[in-house]
């Protein structure tokens, strides 16, 4: 058992309202530069939609992730090593700024330096690629809100093979937010494709990073990575990715697209996992079967096994029991509300998410529970949702529709529970017991969901970093260091200016010995 | 050296050597300081059309006009007459390998260059550093396409492996043959200065993707796992190329 910890995210789907704050605070921090302008390490997609870049999740077409060779070993989708090095002249895979949509800007100068007059002058739309005047026809979020309606909606991938359940007709239309950000996997595909190995996922907390120094733009990432969460800045030349807010995680804070959340539906938390059952985790044959794969990686915090285990490989002590106390691990586990997001990519992505309830279809039949058992009764919504079960299941299970309907049983559960302790309502009889859980466990989960504030909400332990004042303080001293001048340790009354055991400059002001 | 005129100690001794030293220490240079611009500045994002052919067909290509240089230039005469090769035999093999890399590296070029040109979107990428070193390129090309094609293959045939290598080894064991390379057609002298002038400029463009090729990448493990360490702070004034503000040019 090698037990290593990871910082994951669990979004409640239930609660965003689309309203993109995440993706304008994220783009504010991190990708208002040239070149980045079409970057989202964040973003937020409406489903039914064909996402970010266009079609992204069909990876027939693209190639990302992994898939299984004909002996059953894990292999990357795009091929094998040699055959990505012998077409990186022209990576077949890649998408063009076109799936994303040339990033324009307006020439606002336009407007303001307009001489006075009776015509009202307009803002040309500018490429911000080549600084030339542009016609917009794509870009991201083109399809919000079902905007351009089937024809745009019918092209998501993950509609395909769902047939007749699902209606794009205006009355029958449904359709739910996906926030995105990089799946900072267990089994990133994204730095298995990378040649100049210049991506790599921290061994302390799993963040999947890009080291700018070593990547040489060879781009496979971008197309290794079935979310296309990895993109290319036109300007340097060099992939960049979300980077899950590492400084701030290391400070203990919570990502920036969570921090500024409106609807409040992240949570961060560590889990723990065995990264030797990584391998075998991902190569397991049925792809259905890869949502409770990832489930046996995790490690449960609060065995005393793993615990000891852990604290023997380093892992410090506030960690393990932050990961005790994570939010992630709970939905995730515990409750097991939390689903991975395409799970049959066989990256065992990191950011999970509890699926939507929706408003009931079909209101005859819900409006009618005559003749059912109680617990039907309660659940015979489910089966009338708005949006398919299928759908979900093509989203967060490799397409088996069991897991997403027994999460959305247990959220009704929850609702069913506080509806009758609000109204004084009887609970009906096994309510508990039908979503698989006890009444203690539902009311813990409506805490989590409903109630949880900010610390319960993040759970972040701070990145142990005593080291790192003192590499700062030998590097000053290298490079400051003259005779008689700074050193690094108490000098007897001798010098000026000393350098204390934080690292910082003192003036030694004592009276001086001696002459 | 003895005869030499001062141009052609210039031209055919101090160039390379001076070529040389720009080449390693503007290496060091960039390695040390602008790791962060070392890069192989692909287009494709911007336009993938074009590349699909001219990319891969011009690459390849310049893998077999390199490696028909290491034969030609680093070989000495005597060792492939050593192991049996008359200089007819090589002259058919260098003119026909010769005609196949040229072909494919004009091919290529003119794809790529067209499109570095005319294709807005890729001409915007398109820095001053890398104007200098295409234009270099191309009279490289075109300098060494000539003879391959009209004095090797169509012509009678130009000997350079007893005027140009013997010079361009001898600069490496310190007695440059100067009277060598001075009485070899122009066409020749012009294909070996611009290729001296264009390892002077190798260190500062974007060829230096070329010492990058990532072939450590078949044997590597596929998950790369890093401890997270403190970084030390950049020198003052030597972090180099960095994310830029918007509103400043490339």
């Amino acid at each position: 058992m090698r037990v290593m910890a990871q910082v994951a995210m669990v979004m409640n789907l239930d609660k965003c309202i689309g309203c993109h704050t995440c993706s304008v605070t994220c783009k504010q921090t991190w990708t208002n530069r040239p070149g980045t302008e079409y970057v989202y390490f964040n973003n937020v997609e409406t489903k039914p939609g064909t996402g970010y870049p266009r079609r992204y999740s069909d990876q027939e077409q693209w190639k990302g992730g992994w898939t299984l060779d004909r002996k059953g070993r894990l292999q990357l989708k795009s091929g094998s090593r040699l055959k990505r090095l012998l077409s990186i002249f022209y990576n077949p895979d890649l998408p063009s700024i076109d799936d994303y949509g040339d990033p324009w800007t307006y020439d606002y100068q336009t407007l303001i330096q307009a001489p006075p007059g009776t015509l009202t002058p307009s803002a040309h739309s500018v490429s911000a690629l080549t600084g030339r005047d542009m016609k917009v026809t794509w870009g991201s979020n083109w399809d919000d809100d079902l905007a351009g309606g089937p024809d745009h909606t019918a092209a998501d991938p993950d509609l395909a093979g769902l047939g007749d359940h699902v209606k794009l007709a205006y009355e029958q239309a449904f359709m739910f937010y996906l926030p995105r950000i990089c799946e900072h996997c267990l089994n990133p595909s994204c730095v298995a494709s990378c040649p100049s190995g210049a991506m790599y996922k921290r061994e302390e907390d799993g963040i999947v990073l890009v080291d700018q120094d070593r990547c040489r733009g060879w781009r496979f990432c971008v197309s290794g990575c079935p979310y296309k969460k990895v993109y290319f800045n036109h300007r340097t030349g060099k992939a960049e990715k979300c980077t899950l807010c590492f400084p701030r995680i290391e400070a203990g804070q919570p990502t920036i697209c969570s921090e500024t959340c409106v609807g409040r539906l992240r949570y961060l938390g560590l889990v723990l996992y065995d990264a030797d059952k990584v391998l075998s985790a991902a190569a397991t044959p049925d792809e259905r079967d890869l949502y409770r794969a990832q489930l046996s990686v995790l490690l449960d915090p609060g065995d005393p096994e793993v615990a000891a285990e852990a604290a023997r490989q380093g892992i410090p002590a506030d960690w393990l029991e932050a990961a005790r106390r994570s939010p992630a691990y709970a939905l995730i586990a515990r409750h097991r509300v939390a689903l991975p997001f395409h799970p049959e990519y066989r990256t065992l992505p990191m950011v999970w998410y509890i699926p939507p309830l929706s408003p009931v279809a079909d209101t005859v039949a819900a409006a009618t529970p005559d003749g059912r058992a109680p617990e039907d009764q309660v659940f015979a919504a489910i089966e009338a949702l708005r949006i398919p079960a299928e759908y979900l299941a093509s989203l967060f299970t490799a397409g088996d529709p069991a897991p997403v309907r027994r999460v959305l049983r247990t959220l009704t559960a929850v609702r069913t529970l506080m509806r009758a302790g609000q109204l004084g309502l009887d609970v009906p009889d096994g309510l508990a017991e039908s979503a698989g859980a006890t009444e203690a466990d539902l009311e813990d989960l409506y805490r989590l969901l409903a109630v949880a504030k900010y610390d319960e909400r993040y759970v972040i332990p701070p990145a142990h970093a005593e080291d790192a004042g003192r590499l700062a303080a030998q590097h000053e001293q290298l490079f400051c260091s003259q005779p008689g001048g700074v050193d690094s340790f108490h000098p007897p009354g001798g010098r000026q200016r000393f350098r204390d055991d934080d690292g910082r400059l003192h003036l030694d002001l004592s009276p001086r010995s001696g002459s | 050296m003895n005869g030499a005129s001062g141009w052609q100690i210039l031209l055919w001794v101090a160039l390379p050597y001076l070529a040389l030293g720009v080449f390693v220490v503007g290496h060091v240079w960039r390695w040390r300081y602008d790791q962060f611009g070392w890069t192989s500045r692909s287009t494709q994002l911007q336009e993938r059309r074009l590349l699909k052919w001219g990319s891969p067909v011009f690459h390849y290509g310049t893998f077999a006009a390199i490696g028909g240089h290491v034969i030609g230039v680093l070989i000495p005469e005597s060792w492939t007459r050593a192991i049996g090769i008359p200089e007819d035999v090589y002259r058919w093999f260098s003119a026909g390998a010769g005609t196949l890399a040229a072909a494919a590296i004009i091919v290529g070029v003119v794809i790529l260059a067209g499109r570095r040109l005319l294709v807005p979107r890729v001409r915007a990428t398109t820095s001053p550093v890398d104007y200098v070193a295409l234009i270099l390129l191309l009279v490289i090309i075109v300098t060494g396409i000539v003879p391959t094609l009209f004095v090797n293959l169509l012509g009678h045939g130009y000997d350079y492996r007893v005027s140009v290598a013997p010079w361009f080894r001898g600069l490496f064991s310190g007695s440059p043959s100067v009277t060598a390379i001075a009485t070899a057609p122009v066409v020749y002298q012009v294909h070996a200065a611009c290729a001296w002038l264009i390892w002077a400029v190798w260190p500062f463009s974007r060829l230096v993707h070329a010492w990058s090729a990532p072939l450590w990448y078949l044997w590597r493990p596929y998950i790369v796992y890093r401890r997270r360490v403190a970084a030390r702070p950049a020198e003052p004034g030597t972090s180099g190329r960095r994310w830029r503000r918007i509103g400043v040019p490339y």
